[in-house]
């Protein structure tokens, strides 16, 4: 695309501002993660030095490495399993006639209108009664099901040509075998980017987690950041800020790759 | 080799009107048999069936001795190529070849054997290792028509394979499809809606219009004696001219809508019941005049006039509409002129007006060839 020197100008520059706007929060988190407690009532903008006192003390108040192995089980768990769950389910949806299969559709996706929030009460009591409280099933099980990721799925599976399931037939592929063999390696770019999505979304999860879990055990490192700010009277904000760097870092980790991989995937059926 | 019994087939979709019905016919083992008829006649449904894709609502399907109703796809024994190849994306083009082998658990080393000498005999040996998306569409279709061929299956169907290809390339793989099918003695059927390949490749054709059958025979056979006006339209291009003629038995006449008398053979129409009829001439007998050969002439208006180098096509009017003839070599005709138009009345088909029924039958065309040269 072209464009005059002028209308570029103003693009760049306000590209530029959206950029800092969005980036600042981040950006401060970690400058303050270097501060002292006496440089951060200044009010300073930059630290005067670059040390790692902070992040130290952090990996000393909490058993921050527990939280992150913890947090790391539990988004893999959601993952793994939306990935199988609705994968199976867009399958069906697309792929099996069976009557009112549309109806069955609609009213699944129709629970996208539910917010979670609203669920959360009843599925708390099956986690209680099933005395599944501060297990890695009770952290993971109420999330598998995704009429989102079955939605995009769907999509997905609908573009499959449906000669490619007449030839799978003919050749004598079960259904399982062309799902696995077939649907599963063509549809890698829609897998992946349900993947990311699920890890991230349960990575930042709180609120779940913090009904569900009462002891370190299986407690995610969202919830035990949250402990380091009431744990003292006067919280030190710049240990806060260093336990949030750590978390970022493995979901920007995950977003660059998955970016990587979901480019890959795009550009490979468009360039001949 | 097997060969596929349909008896009284049908189909319906909504179980009140049949969208194919009544189909009676036997594909000889070993035949080339091709499917024909216009967009939507049910060609490519019926092969759906004996495929095992789509069901059979009524009437019996035998492939071999045995009923195929209720069979799988996968237990009839046949492979399937598709209009659009369906190959696998994701499948380099050995995999694709090999994957049907795969399924059926062919040991390894075979399998490898099997597919390098499919490739060899498509000549697909450089691009075993490239994926789909990296070959030309004819390159991808010999891959298609590899993977139907590695199985071994005795019977193979083929619904529109080359309607994705440019016209030289088609003409081509017509060829070589046709070859491949002789060499291994597999039964083939094979859809399509072009004529040409229909009467180029078939042992035998079968043409379908709107669910029924029109005619089955060779292509001669239906090219001579087309049984209605449908199949004498659909087949040969350009079509037969069509039109209504009032029949004058006593004098041997035929009398177009707009008054132009066609003199038939003495005695030619004795037989026939009907006072109205439909006449059908090819445009390769509406001749030049030549004196002395005692051919009926009429004279007719010129409407449309294309030279092709090697022949002459134009149209005129004739009874309600217009006519057209193929008339060998470049002719100096301009639309408007009135050319005296002879018709070879020996090769003129009738048809009843009112069912269409086949009457009068043109005389045989066939020539052979003898030590002396070309004898009529």
């Amino acid at each position: 695309m072209t464009m005059s020197l002028p209308k570029k100008l103003i693009f760049y520059t306000l590209l530029t501002i959206s950029a800092i706007v969005l980036f600042f929060p981040i950006v401060y988190a970690f400058l303050i993660s270097f501060m002292t407690g006496p440089e951060l009532m200044q009010g300073k903008f930059l630290p005067e030095s670059f040390h790692l006192d902070n992040y130290i003390k952090v990996f000393d108040r909490l058993p921050l490495l527990n939280y992150l192995l913890n947090s790391f089980i539990v988004s893999a768990g959601v993952m793994l399993g939306q990935l199988a769950v609705c994968s199976l389910a867009a399958y069906a949806f697309v792929f099996i006639p069976f009557k009112g299969r549309d109806f069955v559709f609609f009213l699944f996706i129709s629970t996208m209108m539910i917010p979670w929030e609203a669920t959360m009460i009843p599925n708390f009591f099956i986690i209680q009664n099933l005395n599944w409280l501060n297990t890695y099933q009770g952290l993971t099980l109420p999330f598998f099901a995704l009429a989102f990721g079955t939605f995009l799925l769907r999509q997905h599976f609908k573009t499959i040509p449906k000669e490619l399931h007449e030839a799978a037939q003919v050749a004598g592929l079960g259904p399982f075998a062309f799902f696995r063999r077939v649907v599963l390696p063509v549809s890698k770019t829609s897998l992946v980017t349900l993947g990311a999505y699920g890890f991230l979304t349960t990575w930042n999860m709180y609120l779940w987690p913090l009904l569900v879990t009462t002891n370190d055990s299986v407690r995610t490192v969202q919830i035990g950041l949250k402990q380091l700010q009431s744990q003292e009277v006067a919280t030190d904000w710049g240990v806060v800020m260093a336990g949030v760097i750590v978390v970022i870092i493995p979901t920007l980790l995950l977003l660059f790759l998955g970016q990587k991989q979901l480019q890959k995937g795009l550009t490979q059926g468009a360039l001949k | 080799m097997k060969k596929v019994e349909l008896i009284d087939v049908s189909k319906s979709y909504d179980r009140q009107k049949d969208v194919i019905s009544n189909i009676n016919v036997t594909i000889e083992p070993g035949e080339f048999f091709v499917l024909v008829g216009p967009s939507g006649c049910g060609k490519s449904t019926m092969l759906r069936m004996i495929a095992g894709l789509e069901e059979i609502t009524g009437g019996t399907l035998k492939i071999g001795e045995k009923t195929a109703n209720r069979l799988p796809p996968s237990k009839r024994d046949l492979s399937m190529v598709f209009q659009n190849y369906a190959l696998y994306p994701h499948l380099t083009v050995e995999e694709n070849i090999t994957f049907g082998l795969d399924v059926k658990k062919v040991p390894k080393a075979d399998r490898k054997k099997r597919a390098l000498d499919t490739a060899e005999m498509l000549g697909l040996t450089d691009y075993l290792k490239r994926k789909p998306r990296e070959l030309s569409g004819g390159q991808r279709q010999r891959v298609a028509l590899a993977r139907a061929i590695v199985s071994e299956a005795p019977i193979c169907l083929m619904d529109e394979p080359l309607s994705n290809l440019d016209a030289k390339l088609r003409a081509h793989m017509r060829s070589e499809i046709r070859r491949i099918q002789k060499r291994l003695g597999i039964t083939m059927i094979y859809v399509t809606h072009d004529q040409v390949e229909a009467m180029t490749m078939g042992d035998r054709i079968m043409i379908l219009h709107s669910g029924k059958i029109q005619q089955i025979g060779s292509p001669i056979e239906i090219y001579n004696h087309p049984a209605n006006p449908f199949v004498a339209t659909f087949i040969g291009s350009p079509p037969m001219n069509l039109a209504a003629a009032d029949v004058r038995k006593e004098a041997s006449l035929l009398v177009l809508a707009n008054g132009t008398e066609i003199v038939m053979p003495k005695g030619s129409l004795d037989e026939i019941a009907e006072e109205r009829v439909t006449l059908g001439i090819r445009p390769e007998f509406l001749m030049p005049p030549v004196t002395g050969e005692g051919l009926p002439v009429f004279d007719a208006e010129v409407t449309n006039v294309e030279v092709l180098g090697h022949e002459t096509v134009f149209s005129f009017v004739a009874g309600e509409g217009e006519w057209t003839a193929k008339w060998n070599g470049q002719w100096q005709i301009q639309p408007g002129d009135r050319i005296p138009i002879a018709v070879d009345t020996g090769s003129a088909c009738l048809f009843s007006l009112e069912d269409g029924r086949l009457i009068r039958k043109a005389a045989d065309r066939q020539r052979t060839v003898t030590k002396e040269g070309a004898a009529l």
